[in-house]
C-alpha cells in the first residue's frame, strides 16, 4: 500500500466577530478539497495568496481540526480521534515552513533544535538522540560544528537545512512543505530542492508542496492541486494539468509563468480585477467574475469538480 | 593567524550583552552603586559601629561631622533617642533590598504563571486574568496598597504582600502581551507539529523569549518596590518602629525638619541614591537587552 494520506471533502471554516454588533461571518478558508498523498511522491498545492493553501497545511499536520470531512493517516481516522492517538500520529507528520527566520527557536542550539522532537516523543537517551541529530546534520549538509551554534549565525538556506533536518527528525511519513524555497535566493532554491528529491527518495516521504512558484511545481510535483478562494478548481498528473490545462483559472496561472527564453513568444491570458474577499466570496462559480469565458450559469450554479480529460476540473464552460 | 581566527568563537550572549551595557556610563555607574548597597546589606552587621536599636541617651541629635557640634564617635550624628544614624542607615538597606527583591521575586513568580495560561488558554481564562488585572490597575497603587494593609494589619510580610499585589498587574499583562507575539511565529508551530506538550511549550520553548522585557521589568520594579515600601513606612503602613526602615525613620523625624534636617535628609538621600541607582541600571539593562525598547 502506498497511500499514506487520504483527505475526503476536507473544510475548514472560521467564524470572524465583526464586533459587537455585527453578524459575525464566516470565511471558508479550505472548502471541501479531496486528495490523496502516496509515498515517495509529491502532490503540489498551487494558488494565489489567500486561496487556503497555508490553512491546508495546518488541517494536514493537525495544528487545525477541520470543520467537515475526513482525514486519513497511516489507516487511522483522525477527525474525533483521541488525543492519545493523535499524539501517536504526530510523528507522522513534519511540517517545514516558508520563512526560515521565524521558524527557528532564537533562543535554542542547533543540536537542541533537532534533538527537541526526540526528546519529547522517544525515550532515547542524551547519547542517542545527540548521535541522531548529529547524523541528520550530515545528510542535510550542515557541518558539525554547527551543532552548537544559534540560529542567527546561519544564512537563511543553511536555516532552512535545519528545519528540514528537525522536521526529518521522528522519520515522518509525510513532510508538509509550505513554501520552502520562496524565501530563498534563486540559486539557494535549487539547493534546497535538490536537497528535498533526495531525502524524498531516501526515506520515501510523501510531499505536500505548497507553493505559488510553478517552475518549482513543475520540477518537483507528481501531482498537481490547483487552489482558487479555497475551493479546488482543478487537480490532475502534472503533465496533463501543465500540457493541457482545462480550467480557466490554471491557465492564466500558467500563462503568467515567466520562461527564461526572451525569443519564445507566449499568449498570456490576463486576469481581470483583483482576489474578491474570502469573506464575501461571489455567487456561484467563485471564479466568474475573473473569468474569461464565464456565462449565465457561473452567476448562480457552483461547479463541482468533474473528469475532463486527464484532470479533475471544476467549470461550467467544460460541460458544454 | 589566519588559522587562529577560524577559530574564534562569536562571542556569548552574556559577553554581548556586556559590552552593549558598558556603552552606557549611567548604567554602569548604576550597577556599581547597587552592588556597593547590595554588598552593606549584607555585611551590615560587620559595617555598622553600633547596633541600631541601641540608645545613647547621652548623645542625642547629634549632627553628622561635618557640621558643627558633630562627634567621631556618630559619623551621622544620632536620632532624638540617641540612636546611630549611620548604623540605622546601613541596616536599613537591608530591609529596603528584601522588600525590592521579594516583591519582585513573588510578582515574577505569579506574574509569569498567570500571564502564560492566560495567553496559551485564551478564552475566558484570558477574559478573566485580564479583567482582574484591569481592575487592580484601575485603582491608584498606593491607595490600593493601603487598603490592603488596612484589612491585612501592617507589618513587613503585609508590606511586601500589598506591593506585590499591587504590581502584579503589569507584569501579568507583559508577559501576556510578549507570549501571544511569540505564540504566532513559526518555531512554535513547529514545536507544536512536533508533539511539544503544553507546559513544555509555555515554559521552556515561548518564556526564554520573553524575558529581555521581563527582566527590565523586574529590575525596574525593585526601585519602585523600594519607593512605594517607604512610602507606606513613612505613612506608618509599613515596618514598625524600631526597625530601623527608611520610610519610617522619615516619619519619626519629620518634627526635627526645622530643628534637625540631617536626621531627616539623611534616610531620604539613602532612598534617593539606592532608587537613582537601580534605575539607571534598568535603563542600561532595556538597551542592552531590548533594543526595540530603546529610547531614542
Amino acid at each position: 500500500m502506498t497511500q499514506i494520506l487520504n483527505a475526503q471533502k476536507l473544510t475548514r471554516y472560521y467564524n470572524i466577530s465583526r464586533g459587537a454588533f455585527a453578524q459575525s461571518a464566516t470565511l471558508k478558508a479550505v472548502d471541501g478539497a479531496s486528495f490523496t498523498l502516496d509515498r515517495g511522491k509529491t502532490l503540489a498545492v498551487v494558488g494565489e495568496s489567500g486561496c487556503g493553501k497555508s490553512t491546508l497545511a495546518r488541517l494536514v499536520t493537525m495544528i487545525e481540526t477541520p470543520t467537515s470531512g475526513t482525514l486519513n493517516i497511516a489507516g487511522k481516522d483522525i477527525v474525533g480521534a483521541s488525543a492519545e492517538t493523535l499524539r501517536g500520529l504526530r510523528p507522522k507528520v513534519q511540517i517545514v515552513f516558508q520563512n526560515p527566520y521565524g521558524s527557528l527557536n532564537p533562543r535554542q542550539k542547533i543540536g537542541a533544535i533537532l534533538e527537541e522532537p526526540l526528546l519529547v516523543n522517544t525515550n532515547h537517551t542524551k547519547e542517542e538522540r545527540s548521535e541522531k541529530a548529529r547524523a541528520m546534520m550530515v545528510s542535510v549538509g550542515l557541518r558539525p560544528e554547527h551543532y552548537d551554534r544559534y540560529p542567527h549565525m546561519f544564512s537563511g538556506g543553511q536555516r532552512q537545512r535545519i528545519a528540514i533536518a528537525r522536521a526529518l527528525m521522528l522519520d515522518p511519513e509525510v513532510l508538509v512543505l509550505d513554501e520552502p524555497v520562496s524565501a530563498l535566493d534563486i540559486s539557494i532554491q535549487a539547493q534546497v530542492l535538490n536537497l528535498l528529491a533526495e531525502l524524498q527518495a531516501q526515506h520515501n516521504l510523501a510531499f505536500l508542496f505548497i507553493s505559488h512558484d510553478l517552475s518549482v511545481v513543475k520540477h518537483i510535483a507528481d501531482d498537481v492541486m490547483v487552489m482558487y478562494l479555497g475551493r479546488v478548481v482543478e487537480q490532475g498528473p502534472r503533465d496533463a494539468i501543465f500540457a493541457n490545462p482545462q480550467h480557466p483559472y490554471t491557465k492564466a496561472l500558467l500563462s503568467a509563468t515567466p520562461t527564461p527564453d526572451p525569443a519564445h513568444k507566449r499568449e498570456r491570458t490576463i486576469l481581470k480585477g483583483e482576489l474578491p474577499s474570502p469573506l464575501n466570496p461571489p455567487q456561484g462559480c467563485t471564479f466568474h467574475p475573473r473569468c474569461p469565458i464565464a456565462f449565465e450559469k457561473c452567476h448562480t450554479v457552483n461547479p463541482q469538480l468533474k473528469q475532463h480529460g486527464k484532470t479533475l476540473a471544476a467549470c461550467h464552460a467544460l460541460d458544454i | 593567524m589566519a588559522v587562529e581566527t577560524l577559530h574564534l568563537a562569536p562571542p556569548g550572549p552574556l559577553l554581548a550583552f556586556w559590552r552593549s551595557f558598558r556603552e552606557n556610563r549611567g548604567a554602569v555607574i548604576g550597577l556599581a552603586i547597587v552592588c556597593g548597597v547590595v554588598f552593606i546589606a549584607i555585611f551590615a552587621n560587620f559595617l555598622a559601629p553600633y547596633d541600631p536599636l541601641e540608645q545613647f541617651r547621652d548623645a542625642t541629635k547629634l549632627p553628622p561631622i561635618w557640621v558643627e557640634g558633630g562627634d567621631w564617635k556618630y559619623i551621622l550624628g544620632t536620632d532624638p533617642l540617641g540612636r546611630d544614624m549611620l548604623s540605622r542607615i546601613l541596616y536599613g538597606s537591608r530591609i529596603s533590598l528584601f522588600i525590592g527583591s521579594s516583591v519582585m521575586l513573588v510578582t515574577a513568580i505569579f506574574g509569569i504563571f498567570l500571564g502564560l495560561i492566560a495567553a496559551f488558554k485564551g478564552g475566558i481564562i484570558d477574559v478573566v486574568v485580564i479583567r482582574i488585572m484591569d481592575l487592580i490597575m484601575a485603582i491608584p497603587s498606593l491607595v490600593l496598597a493601603i487598603l490592603i494593609i488596612a484589612v491585612i494589619g501592617p507589618n513587613l510580610t503585609n508590606t511586601i504582600v500589598a506591593i506585590t499585589i499591587v504590581y502584579l498587574p503589569r507584569f501579568v499583562r507583559l508577559v501576556r502581551a510578549s507570549a501571544m507575539s511569540e505564540l504566532s511565529k513559526d518555531y512554535v508551530t513547529a514545536a507544536r507539529v512536533a508533539g511539544v506538550g503544553q507546559w513544555r511549550l509555555m515554559f521552556s520553548t515561548v518564556l526564554p523569549n520573553c524575558m529581555a522585557p521581563l527582566i527590565v521589568q523586574a529590575a525596574l520594579g525593585i526601585s519602585d518596590a523600594i519607593l512605594e515600601a517607604a512610602g507606606l513606612g513613612f505613612l506608618g503602613l509599613g515596618a514598625q518602629p524600631p526597625t530601623p526602615e527608611w520610610g519610617s525613620m522619615l516619619a519619626d523625624s519629620r518634627d526635627l525638619i526645622t530643628s534637625n534636617p540631617w536626621v531627616m535628609a539623611l534616610p531620604g538621600i539613602a532612598i534617593l541614591i539606592t532608587v537613582l541607582s537601580i534605575n539607571l541600571m534598568g535603563d542600561g539593562l532595556r538597551d542592552a537587552l531590548d533594543p526595540r525598547l530603546r529610547r531614542s
